[in-house]
C-alpha cells in the first residue's frame, strides 16, 4: 500500500520544482500582464492600480487623419495651413493627439495624428527591420549552407568560422560594430573610401536616421546568419543524393538541380527558418539599446524598446505590459502562420 | 548539391577563394577587437586606415586590460556572471531533466494535460513577460547578504538570485530532455523495476548515463543564454553589486566611449571564455543548434 502510494506521488515530486518555477516565473507574469493592461499600475506606488478599462490600448493604437484645406491669405497665393498644434490643444476631438506624419493630396494636407506616435513609429520600425533583415540573413545563410556543403576540404573549419559570431554576445557585437560604423574612424568608411578612391564620402551610419536601421540590419545579419546556416545545412543533408545523381544523368544544370531538387526538398526547413528569423527580428532590442538608444530621432526605436522605456525606465508598468501583450499577439500570429504554411506544404507533398 | 565532387579545378579554386573571403568577413570584427585591445588609443586611430588595424603590430600594451579591471570593474562582473551561469545551468539540468523524466518515463494522471501546457509555454517569449516579471520580483520578499549579515529584504531586485531562479525551470529544456528520454528503450526500466528499483534509481542509473548528448545540448544552450543575458539584468538589477558582465559592458561603453582600447579589452575578456568553449566543444555546439532548430 505504502509502495503504491509513493509510486503515484513520485512523478509529481519529480516534476514539482519545474512546475513551481514555470508557474511562478512564466504563467503568473503572463497572467499579470493581461490584468495589468486594464489598470494604471505604476512600479513605485503605494496604492494598487485602478481599473481603467481599455484606456491603455486606446492610447497605444488611436490614430486619425486630419485633412486641411490651404488658406491663402497673402498676395503671392502660397498655400499655408493652420498649425496642427493649435488644433490638438483646443479642439476637443483632437485632444491628446500628436502628429505622426503628413501627406499631400493635391492642395490638401493630411496629417496623421496618434495618441502615441512614438509607439506606432516603433511598430513601423520593427516591421521595417524584419522586412530587411529576414531576406538578407536567410539568403546569406542559404548561400553559406550551400558553400559549406559543397564538399570542399576543411568545411568543418569554415562552418565553425561562419557560425562563431552566433556564440558572441549581442552586446559585445554591438559595441565592436559601433566602432566599425564610426563616421571618422570606422573601418567601414575607411574601406569604402579606399575602394572607391575617395569617391564615397564618409557616412555617419548610426547618426543619420536614414542609415541607422540599415546599419543595425547589416550587423544583425552578420551575427545571426550562422545559426540559420546550420539549420539549413541539416535540411540540405536530408535530401537524397540519388535525386541529384539522377538529375545529372538527365543532363540537368547546376541551377536546375538547385531550383527543382534543393529548394522543394528544403521547403519545410526554409519555412521554419523564415518564421524563426522573423520572430527573433520582431524582438529587436539589444542592438538598439547599445548602439543608438532608439535614435537618431526615433528612427531605430522598436516595440520591445518602447516596452522597456515605458515599463521600466518611466516606471509605467501597466503601459509597458500593454506593449508586451501587443508584442505577444504579434508573435502568436506568426506562429499560427507557420502552422498554416506547414499544413499547406504537407498537402502539396501528399 | 555537391558540385566539387565532379567539377573542375578552377571551379574548386573559386569556391575556396570565396569561402576564405567570407571567413575573413566573419572573423574581422573579432580580430579587430582582439588587436585593438592591445594598442593604445593613438595607435588604434593611426592604424584604422590600413591593414595594420587587423594585425598586432607597433607598440603593444597591456594597459587596456589593467584599466578594464581598475576602471571597468570587470573582475567583479565576471565573477557575478560565472556564478549566475554555473548555478542556473547546474540547477536547470537537475530540475528540468527530472520533470522530463516524469513526463517521458512514468505513468500518471494528468500527464497529457501537463505536456500540452508545456508546448503552450514554449511559445511565450521571455521579452513578452519581462515587464510584469519585474513587478513580481519587486514585490517578492527575499534574503539579503549585506555587510550586516543575512537579513530579509523587501524585494528581489538587485540580487544575484533574481538572475538565476526565473531561468532554472525552462520549458524548452524540458522539451529537449523529453524528446530524448522518450526514445530510450523501455526494457532497461522494466528490468530494473522488476528488481525492485525505485524511479529515482532508474533516473540516476539508467536514464542519466545514456543521455549525455542531450545534457550537453541543454548545458550549451542554457550557458550561452545566461552568459549573454542583457535585457533581464538591465530591468531587474539597476545597482552595481549584482551587475553581470554584459550590462557592465554597456555601462563601460557608455561612460568611456572614447577609450576604445579599454572597451575592446573589456569586450575581449567577456568573449574569450565563450570562444574557447566553442573551439573545444565545437561538435557539441553544432549538434545543439541543430537539435534546437528541428523542433518545428
Amino acid at each position: 500500500m505504502n509502495a503504491r502510494r509513493s509510486r503515484r506521488f513520485q512523478p509529481l515530486l519529480f516534476g514539482a520544482p519545474a512546475m513551481v518555477g514555470l508557474a511562478l516565473f512564466v504563467v503568473l507574469p503572463f497572467l499579470m500582464a493581461l490584468v495589468l493592461t486594464f489598470t494604471d499600475q505604476q512600479l513605485i506606488s503605494p496604492e494598487p492600480g485602478v481599473f481603467v478599462g481599455l484606456r491603455n490600448y486606446e492610447r497605444l493604437l488611436s490614430i486619425r487623419a486630419l485633412v486641411q484645406a490651404p488658406e491663402r491669405n497673402d498676395v503671392a497665393g502660397t498655400p499655408s495651413f493652420a498649425r496642427v498644434r493649435s488644433l490638438t490643444r483646443h479642439e476637443p476631438a483632437y485632444l491628446g493627439y500628436r502628429p505622426l506624419g503628413e501627406l499631400r493630396f493635391g492642395e490638401h494636407r493630411v496629417t496623421l495624428l496618434a495618441k502615441d506616435p512614438a509607439f506606432l513609429t516603433a511598430l513601423g520600425n520593427t516591421f521595417l527591420f524584419a522586412l530587411m533583415v529576414v531576406p538578407l540573413q536567410c539568403t546569406m545563410a542559404l548561400g553559406l549552407a550551400l558553400l559549406v556543403n559543397a564538399g570542399v576540404k576543411g568545411q568543418t573549419i569554415f562552418r565553425a568560422i561562419y557560425f562563431s559570431p552566433v556564440v558572441m554576445s549581442m552586446v559585445i557585437v554591438s559595441v565592436v560594430w559601433a566602432f566599425l560604423f564610426d563616421k571618422d574612424l570606422g573601418l567601414l568608411n575607411q574601406a569604402l573610401g579606399t575602394l572607391s578612391f575617395g569617391l564615397v564620402k564618409p557616412v555617419d551610419w548610426l547618426g543619420n536616421p536614414a542609415t541607422a536601421m540599415p546599419a543595425i540590419v547589416i550587423m544583425s545579419a552578420w551575427q545571426g546568419a550562422g545559426f540559420q546556416m546550420l539549420i539549413l545545412l541539416a535540411g540540405l543533408q536530408g535530401i537524397s543524393q540519388e535525386l541529384y545523381d539522377a538529375a545529372r544523368i538527365d543532363g540537368a544544370s547546376m541551377w536546375q538541380r538547385f531550383w527543382y531538387i534543393t529548394l522543394p526538398g528544403m521547403r519545410q526547413t526554409i519555412i521554419f527558418v523564415l518564421i524563426v528569423t522573423t520572430i527573433a527580428a520582431l524582438g529587436l532590442f539589444t542592438q538598439v539599446d547599445v548602439m543608438t538608444g532608439g535614435g537618431p530621432r526615433g528612427s531605430t526605436a522598436t516595440v520591445m524598446f518602447e516596452a522597456v522605456r515605458h515599463g521600466v525606465r518611466e516606471e509605467n508598468i501597466a503601459y509597458g505590459a500593454t506593449i508586451s501583450v501587443v508584442y505577444f499577439l504579434l508573435i502568436t500570429a506568426f506562429i499560427l502562420l507557420h502552422q498554416i504554411l506547414l499544413r499547406r506544404s504537407a498537402k502539396v507533398i501528399s | 548539391m555537391r558540385p566539387s565532387q565532379h567539377s573542375s579545378l578552377p571551379l574548386r579554386l573559386a569556391l575556396y577563394a570565396l569561402m576564405v573571403l567570407l571567413a575573413v568577413v566573419f572573423m574581422f570584427p573579432f580580430l579587430f577587437m582582439l588587436v585593438s585591445s592591445l594598442k593604445s588609443n593613438d595607435a588604434i586611430f593611426a592604424d584604422v586606415s590600413s591593414w595594420r588595424a587587423l594585425l598586432p603590430v607597433g607598440p603593444l600594451t597591456g594597459a587596456n586590460y589593467a584599466n578594464a579591471f581598475l576602471r571597468g570593474n570587470i573582475g567583479h562582473y565576471l565573477a557575478n556572471s560565472v556564478l549566475i551561469t554555473v548555478v542556473s545551468v547546474g540547477l536547470g539540468l537537475v530540475v528540468n531533466s527530472l520533470a522530463a523524466f516524469a513526463l517521458a518515463r512514468l505513468e500518471w494522471r494528468g500527464k497529457q494535460v501537463a505536456l500540452t501546457l508545456l508546448v503552450i509555454l514554449l511559445v511565450v517569449p521571455f521579452e513578452a513577460i519581462s515587464v510584469p516579471l519585474m513587478l513580481l520580483v519587486a514585490k517578492l520578499p527575499g534574503i539579503g547578504f549585506g555587510g550586516d549579515g543575512v537579513h530579509v529584504v523587501r524585494s528581489w531586485l538587485d540580487t544575484l538570485y533574481v538572475q538565476v531562479l526565473p531561468f532554472v525551470a525552462n520549458a524548452f529544456s524540458i522539451y529537449l530532455f523529453h524528446q530524448f528520454f522518450r526514445d530510450i528503450p523501455k526494457d532497461f526500466d522494466d528490468a530494473a523495476y522488476v528488481d525492485g528499483a525505485t524511479p529515482l534509481q532508474v533516473y540516476i542509473h539508467i536514464i542519466v548515463p545514456s543521455s549525455r548528448p542531450v545534457f550537453a545540448t541543454v548545458t550549451i544552450l542554457q550557458a550561452l543564454t545566461m552568459w549573454n543575458q542583457y535585457l533581464w539584468p538591465l530591468i531587474a538589477v539597476p545597482g552595481e553589486g549584482a551587475r553581470p558582465l554584459m550590462v557592465g559592458m554597456q555601462q563601460f561603453f557608455a561612460a568611456r566611449q572614447t577609450a576604445w582600447g579599454e572597451v575592446m579589452a573589456y569586450a575581449t575578456l567577456s568573449t574569450v571564455p565563450v570562444l574557447i568553449a566553442f573551439v573545444v566543444f565545437q561538435r557539441w555546439f553544432v549538434r545543439s543548434v541543430i537539435g534546437s532548430g528541428v523542433k518545428g
